[in-house]
């Protein structure tokens, strides 16, 4: 069984000695020069990575990484200090360091801490992959090595490996807030490599999320293995993608990942509040096509992006950020909600408890439309349909995005037809956003494996998307071709 | 700030926890442990936003019983801690399956004394938060100043990293060095009355305080390319020569090593594959790996697994000398190490290159430009795609677009493609004007054709 946040704050005070007296005392040097609020990030972390390849279990890795994150705020700036000696001198003297942003003496009021509950439960998981034995996990990589192997003779590897972690942690504020958490993540990555007549193809795939084994009740290893087998196979017969700018057709699910570079990380507050990010004093303004509602939520069952509290002690929540294109609010952190004196939307996340906080995403989607996803590709003459992709990056201040797709087809007269190689797109949010023209019923959550990073700091995430039809975005493939357009 | 300016505690930690690993029975075992005080001050439009200051510290085991290994690491360094890390490792390392290759590095090309990299700058441990606090000012204060149209800032940081770093294995290995280093950064936004903002950053990075660029140079530099994109847009389709500033071909030059790892040769995830003294390039472009370069962010006397560091040649005129080898995958493939296993605490060794450089070449930058009608100066690449196994490239870009020889206007929202090995062909102009960026040295490249998507 996973842990409730009261087993959580019993796990600190038992196993590591950070009670509520520790913590008091620490946050009292943190305000020993009178910064205006201080918080305590403490992080627990077990994980493990069993890697799979040439048919046998080739590397077994366990970690510990411990330690807490002290951050002392004085107006909008920070101190910083973490040490992972959680002894309270060690504690106190790296208080004492991020104090060191606050200039004054005076001595602040003692902080009396309490242990806050709450009742929302995201992730509960009755068997943790963390303790589920080895001998398990080494079986389903060996299925989907198995499965990938037998899907095509053209399968020359396979390397499958499967990453979890469990988290523990514990957030003690001076406000007297003190709230825990359990945030358990796994992860089941295969990477195939087809090879044919000398010429080799590759693909990767694999999902997660916050779940135990219980994950492969619905994700079967040979799946994951068989889509990334797939994929590679699928590469053999691609030709070069067509350069210029073209209607694009996104499948529904992991395409979501436009979502989340064109408007996602520019609807982070801290971006905002500095005028630097192209959606900047834009609230109540038309960004997006009337066709276009997207929402940050955190709520969502298990996925890989959902957090019961933010990484600031905030309740985590569903956060509508676009309706019907109107831009509706940013994603916000402490600093940047006091600077808008709004209510945290529960978006302060860090990578760990050597970094602070900041607003990011939790699992980023656009809400379903009417139209018949099929009707969507009908409507393309010539074009790009997308449905896997690499990556994706943003230039939050010119608003221009990138996403690499690595399964994409050419759209011919209103059918889907060859596949094309890897090929990156790119557009400018605001402009692509106006020119969704076909929204379809079809929302689908990726399977989890996205991570976010920012500044950086790493995050896990989700996103999401029904089949959507943009009029026009620019494909950079190597095949030069003139003169597109798209019937209505 | 009170950081020593040399630790032995990594060492000592390393060789505690490989005598424990000894002890419970392994057969191989090596253990790395790093400590590294790191500061940093923000600035943003000439306020302080942020400090920080942290000392880390953890240390990582491999032990291997019969062939089988296991990795693991810890941040927690009391006693009862690194006993429970043993005892997961020898858990891990029975599940894992006997793999022939597995084992430490061969003792005989393990460094043996500790060679002068001048790694470590006596003045950083001494810096005081003031001393960062004004050089991210500075810098800042150069660009906000550079021109009226620098209407709003990212910030800028001024950081400080003092790092030791010790690796013990069970031959008897034993080594340890300390480095530091120290860097500056800062982003600019420009705007003009029709409220389009474009932005650009700079950076500097060094090992020496004094091996700097000025923190004026870094703020101006910035100003300078956020005020040269003011009103780009985005160009039309077409196929042209492209220039590559020296910071894009700097990262060219590491997407060429990437491909020249020895492990992606295993998992035949390389377009380098069975080229090895294959003229894949423009006998123009040679490409140098050295880990041992005086002062370099890519230099240290030994490799993450104690083999000595090296030059290894990637390019030599065009032609591709070979991979890059950590001792693992050295053994699959009956080749040798080549000095380039790097090591966290947290797993085994990876494979990656010291300090890279492409070799300045003779045309100086304008003339580069001079010859051409209509092309692309490539200044902004964006996004991850670049596929190692087929050499498909298709990244996002900005740039400034040439006409006529000269630097015309600044273009964004384009892409640029093409296959690498057909990239590299295409090299038909190398710059004098090598310049380090980090652990990287690169000059203005110019490729005779590339696919330019745009509108």
């Amino acid at each position: 069984m996973s842990d409730t946040p009261a087993d959580v704050i019993g796990f600190y005070s038992s196993q590591l000695g950070v009670d509520e007296a520790a913590a008091e005392s620490v946050l009292a040097s943190a305000l020993g020069r009178g910064g205006s609020f201080a918080e305590l990030y403490f992080e627990h972390k077990r994980s493990g990575s069993l890697s799979f390849e040439d048919q046998q279990v080739k590397s077994t890795q366990a970690s510990l990484s411990q330690g807490v994150g002290i951050r002392v705020v004085e107006g909008d700036a920070i101190g910083y200090a973490y040490t992972e000696d959680l002894s309270l001198d060690a504690m106190r003297r790296a208080a004492e360091t991020a104090a060191q942003i606050a200039h004054g003496s005076q001595d602040a009021d003692a902080v009396d801490v309490t242990a806050e509950s709450y009742s929302v439960d995201r992730y509960a998981i009755a068997s943790p992959s963390t303790s589920t034995p080895l001998a398990n996990k080494v079986e389903l990589l060996r299925r989907a090595d198995e499965a990938a192997r037998a899907w095509h003779s053209s399968i020359a590897r396979v390397d499958a490996s499967m990453v979890d972690e469990e988290k523990r942690v514990l957030i003690v504020r001076s406000d007297g807030r003190m709230v825990a958490d359990y945030q358990p993540l796994l992860r089941f990555n295969v990477s195939c490599l087809s090879e044919l007549d000398g010429e080799r193809r590759n693909a990767r795939w694999g999902g997660g999320g916050r779940m135990g084994m219980a994950y492969f009740n619905d994700h079967s290893p040979e799946s994951l293995a068989e889509e990334a087998a797939r994929q590679a196979v699928l590469q053999q017969e691609a030709r070069e993608a067509p350069a210029g700018t073209f209607p694009v057709v996104l499948a529904a699910g992991d395409s979501g990942i436009l979502l989340h570079e064109a408007v996602g990380h520019g609807l982070e507050a801290d971006f905002n509040r500095k005028g630097t990010s192209n959606y900047s004093d834009r609230i109540g303004q038309p960004v997006a096509s009337g066709l276009v509602t997207v929402i940050d939520d955190a709520t969502l069952d298990r996925s890989r992006g959902s957090v019961n509290v933010d990484d600031e002690g905030e309740l985590a929540g569903r956060n509508l950020l676009i309706e019907n294109g109107q831009l509706a609010a940013y994603m916000q952190d402490r600093i940047s909600s006091d600077h808008y004196s709004v209510a945290p939307s529960g978006n302060g996340r860090r990578q760990s408890f050597r970094h602070a906080p900041m607003p990011r995403m939790t699992n980023t989607y656009m809400t379903a439309g009417q139209d018949d996803p099929e009707d969507l590709v009908r409507r393309v003459d010539y074009g790009i349909f997308c449905k896997a992709f690499s990556g994706g990056q943003v230039n939050i201040t010119n608003g221009d995005f990138v996403f690499s797709v690595t399964e994409g087809y050419l759209i011919e007269n209103g059918q889907i037809t060859a596949p094309i190689r890897d090929v990156n797109l790119i557009g400018n949010g605001p402009d692509v956003l106006s020119k969704v023209t076909g929204v379809g019923h079809d929302l689908e959550m990726s399977d989890g494996r996205w991570t976010c990073g920012k500044s950086g700091q790493s995050v896990p995430v989700g996103v999401g998307i029904p089949t959507v039809l943009v009029s026009g975005i620019t494909v950079g493939g190597t095949q030069m071709r003139s003169g597109a357009g798209m019937s209505a | 700030m009170a950081a020593t300016t040399f630790s032995t505690e990594p060492l000592e930690l390393a060789a505690r926890i490989l005598a424990m690993a000894e002890a419970a029975g392994a057969e191989q075992a090596d253990a790395v442990a790093v400590t590294s005080t790191n500061a940093s001050t923000t600035v943003r439009l000439q306020k302080l936003e942020k400090v920080s200051e942290s000392t880390a510290r953890s240390v990582g085991l491999r032990v291997i019983l019969g062939g089988r290994q296991a990795t693991v690491s810890t941040s927690d360094v009391s006693d009862a801690a690194l006993d429970e890390a043993v005892r997961t490792a020898m858990e891990l390392a029975q599940i894992s399956e006997h793999d022939p290759f597995a084992g430490l590095a061969d003792p005989g090309m393990q460094a043996r004394s500790e060679p002068q990299l001048a790694l470590f700058d006596e003045q950083i441990p001494e810096l005081d938060g003031d001393h960062r606090l004004g050089q991210a000012l500075a810098c800042e204060q150069s660009a906000l100043d550079a021109d009226a149209r620098i209407s709003n800032s990212g910030g800028a940081t001024f950081s400080t990293s003092v790092s030791s770093f010790a690796l013990v294995d069970t031959n008897g290995f034993s080594g340890t060095y300390a480095d530091t280093s120290a860097s500056m950064w800062v982003e600019v936004m420009a705007q003009e009355d029709d409220g389009q903002m474009r932005n650009a950053g700079w950076s500097t990075s060094e090992r020496s305080l004094h091996r700097l660029d000025d923190a004026a140079d870094v703020g101006r530099e910035a100003a300078a390319r956020a005020l040269r994109q003011l009103g780009a847009a985005k160009a039309t389709t077409c196929e042209v020569p492209v220039v590559w500033e020296p910071r894009m071909a700097a990262g060219l030059a590491g997407i060429v090593s990437g491909a020249a790892s020895g492990e992606a040769l295993y998992r035949r995830a390389t377009f380098l594959a069975e080229r090895e003294q294959e003229e894949i390039a423009s006998p123009l472009l040679t490409i140098v790996d050295d880990g041992r370069l005086s002062g370099r962010l890519g230099s240290r006397p030994f490799d993450g697994e104690g083999v000595v560091t090296r030059r290894n040649a990637l390019i030599e005129s065009g032609v591709f000398q070979g991979f890059l080898f950590d001792s693992y995958n050295a053994r699959r493939l009956d080749a040798a190490s080549t000095g380039s296993a790097w090591r966290s605490v947290g797993g085994l060794p990876q494979i990656g290159s010291g300090n890279l450089s492409i070799e300045a070449g003779e045309t100086s930058p304008e003339r580069i430009i001079a010859d051409i009608e209509d092309g692309l100066y490539l200044t902004t690449l964006m996004g991850f795609g670049v596929n190692y196994t087929t050499g498909d490239f298709s990244r996002g870009a900005a740039g400034i677009w040439i006409r006529n020889g000269e630097l015309a206007e600044p273009v964004q929202e384009i892409n640029v493609s093409g296959n690498l090995l057909e990239m590299l062909g295409r090299i038909d102009a190398v710059g004098s004007d090598a310049q380090w960026f980090g652990a990287t040295s690169a000059p203005t490249l110019r490729m005779s054709r590339m696919t330019v998507s745009g509108a």
